[in-house]
């Protein structure tokens, strides 16, 4: 990175520092940071998607529609997030290699399962056996999204089923006494309106997908937490030329400040729009903003 | 092997009691249900020995949020944010590796007239350093609970108290906290399921297992990578924590009809499953 790192044993101890903090490792290091907001980037939208599904599905008029809604809502909660997230990613693995092996090799006469072993044909493997290393990696993260949007997405399905049902019901009645269709009713009544009654429980679903990022690291992915340990652990001075000790623990306080900072800053913002969300509002928070401006 | 000697060997696997050797091949239903519950005696020791560590922690962090004197409140601030605001793997991470970095003989402590050597080997363990972590955690949490609770504490029932001329200790003890406990139960239930289903985190991050001895999800875990069939163990496990999750529910559920005896029925407030409205 600067042109003085070339010796770094006979640098005093700022420019060693320096150096050693700009290494390609750390450099990637720092990449798993962007690696952590692709992943909550992409997975809150996709987790109120289907939030939204599951929330719509749960007060469907038709019971399997229902039941599938509440049995998706209530069985993600029954039980340790960890446990789904571990699960869905060689589910999911499976369930793709299998769909494509039927799709590709419609002749194959073996069995998928023998013993210990899941055989699909070659042509059937995702990624394919010579994709290269990018495309591994891709695949991983892919995964390790969808499993976040399923699980998060029954938090969110909760919420905005609590919200909808906590719209002033009169309103939806006069929304019928005027004569919308059901389906009116809902986009212009309901729909704008659940917001500020889900924003709280919405914060919190953000608050805990935050602090649920850095399981990424056990579903196979090199994130902050991978790096951590690997740039943390004591190097000596024949394999590395920046020998340290242990210094784990002051990478993971490191994270541990990232994540302060993260929460804290995600709590003001939500802060400022349960304000902006409240007004004109028939809430006592709405009632405080009219009051307030006159 | 039939499943009565699979139990036999495998019940008490999980604290090192049983066959030694984990099944390597030709994996029955039977050892997976056996495994994965021998597992959970982790899970429940961590849930029971936290909750009932935390809630007095709790307590003492609530009140002390409470104080006018800033000097007590603010550390008691800082405490519920640090804890609240990060995520528990990056603690446990973060614990281990600090107690991994204390010195391995122990630290000395010169009394003066006496010198004692603190082991501190034990706190890299997971009974002990996972363990705290957990303490400290569930306390950070129910203590957010606890101080919302108390600043809902009716005002007339204070005033009541004040005119009967019961105050401080006696008025917290007997009037303040037992109102604000039954207020914060509710969510407090769910503060404890949350806790249970946290403590599957445990041997995933950090601390080591020994001679294999982990919890439910280490077990379904190892099936899952040595069958490569993910749609045995973990549904397994998913049903031992229903079971659990279902106990809390009851457990806590026959604590707040106490909490609740002297009300009229109608008043009482049934305890709902919201977990997420917490964390």
């Amino acid at each position: 990175m600067f042109e003085f790192c070339t010796d770094p044993t006979a640098l005093p101890d700022w420019q060693w520092m320096a150096c050693y903090l700009t290494t390609g490792k750390h450099m990637a290091f720092y990449n798993a940071f962007g690696t952590v907001l692709l992943l909550l980037a992409i997975t809150a939208p996709a987790a109120l998607a289907l939030g939204l599904a599951g929330a719509t599905a749960a007060r469907g008029r038709l019971w399997p529609v229902r039941a599938i809604g509440r049995v998706y809502i209530s069985i993600v909660r029954g039980v340790p997030d960890i446990a789904f997230f571990l699960f869905f990613v060689i589910a999911l693995d499976q369930g793709f290699e299998w769909l494509r092996h039927q799709a590709l090799c419609p002749d194959w006469d073996q069995p998928i399962r023998q013993g210990s072993d899941f055989l699909v044909c070659p042509e059937a493997k995702l990624p394919l056996t010579t994709a290269p290393e990018a495309v591994h990696q891709a695949y991983g993260f892919f995964l390790a999204v969808i499993s976040y949007a399923i699980v998060f997405g029954a938090f969110t399905a909760n919420v905005l089923y609590g919200a909808m049902n906590t719209v002033p019901r009169a309103q939806m009645e006069t929304a019928e006494a005027y004569g919308m269709t059901p389906r009116q009713a809902f986009w212009r009544v309901m729909f704008p309106q659940m917001w500020v009654y889900a924003l709280p429980g919405l914060s919190n679903v953000w608050m805990i997908l935050i602090k649920a990022t850095p399981l990424l690291f056990l579903l196979g992915v090199s994130d902050i937490v991978y790096w951590a340990r690997e740039l943390g652990g004591a190097k000596v001075a024949q394999f590395s030329d920046y020998p340290h000790p242990d210094w784990r623990a002051w990478y993971f306080l490191f994270l541990l400040v990232f994540y302060l900072a993260f929460t804290a800053v995600s709590e003001r913002i939500f802060a400022r729009l349960t304000r902006r969300l409240s007004r004109g509002q028939a809430t006592v928070a709405g009632e405080a903003l009219r009051k307030g401006a006159a | 092997m039939t499943c009565g000697e699979t139990f036999e060997a495998y019940a008490l696997r999980a604290i090192g009691i049983g066959e030694r050797l984990l099944p390597q091949t030709d994996f029955t239903l039977c050892q997976q249900f056996v495994l994965i519950g021998s597992g959970m005696v982790w899970n429940l020791y961590f849930a029971v020995l936290a909750l009932s560590f935390g809630f007095f922690l709790a307590a003492a962090v609530a009140v002390a949020r409470t104080s006018h004197n800033p000097l007590i409140r603010k550390p008691a601030e800082w405490f519920v944010f640090l804890f609240r605001g990060s995520p528990l793997f990056i603690q446990f991470f973060f614990a281990y590796y600090l107690f991994v970095l204390l010195p391995r003989e122990g630290i000395d402590i010169n009394l003066g007239f006496v010198e004692i050597t603190a082991d501190t080997r034990w706190l890299t363990r997971a009974w002990a350093g996972a363990l705290i972590v957990l303490v400290l955690n569930t306390a950070a949490y129910s203590a957010e609970i606890f101080y919302g609770a108390l600043n809902s504490v009716p005002k007339g029932d204070v005033e009541a108290a004040d005119a009967y001329g019961i105050s401080g200790w006696t008025r917290f003890r007997r009037i303040v906290w037992p109102t604000a406990l039954r207020l914060a139960w509710p969510a407090y239930t769910n503060e404890a399921i949350f806790l249970f289903h946290a403590t599957t985190l445990v041997f995933f991050s950090g601390f080591p297992t020994r001679g294999q001895q982990g919890d439910a999800l280490y077990y379904a875990n190892y099936f899952a990578d040595k069958t490569f069939n993910p749609f045995v163990p973990y549904p397994i496990l998913a049903g031992y924590f229903i079971l659990g999750t279902l106990a809390i529910i009851w457990g806590f559920g026959r604590i707040n009809r106490h909490l609740n005896r002297h009300l009229p029925q109608a008043v009482r407030q049934p305890i709902r499953f919201r977990p997420n409205y917490i964390r």
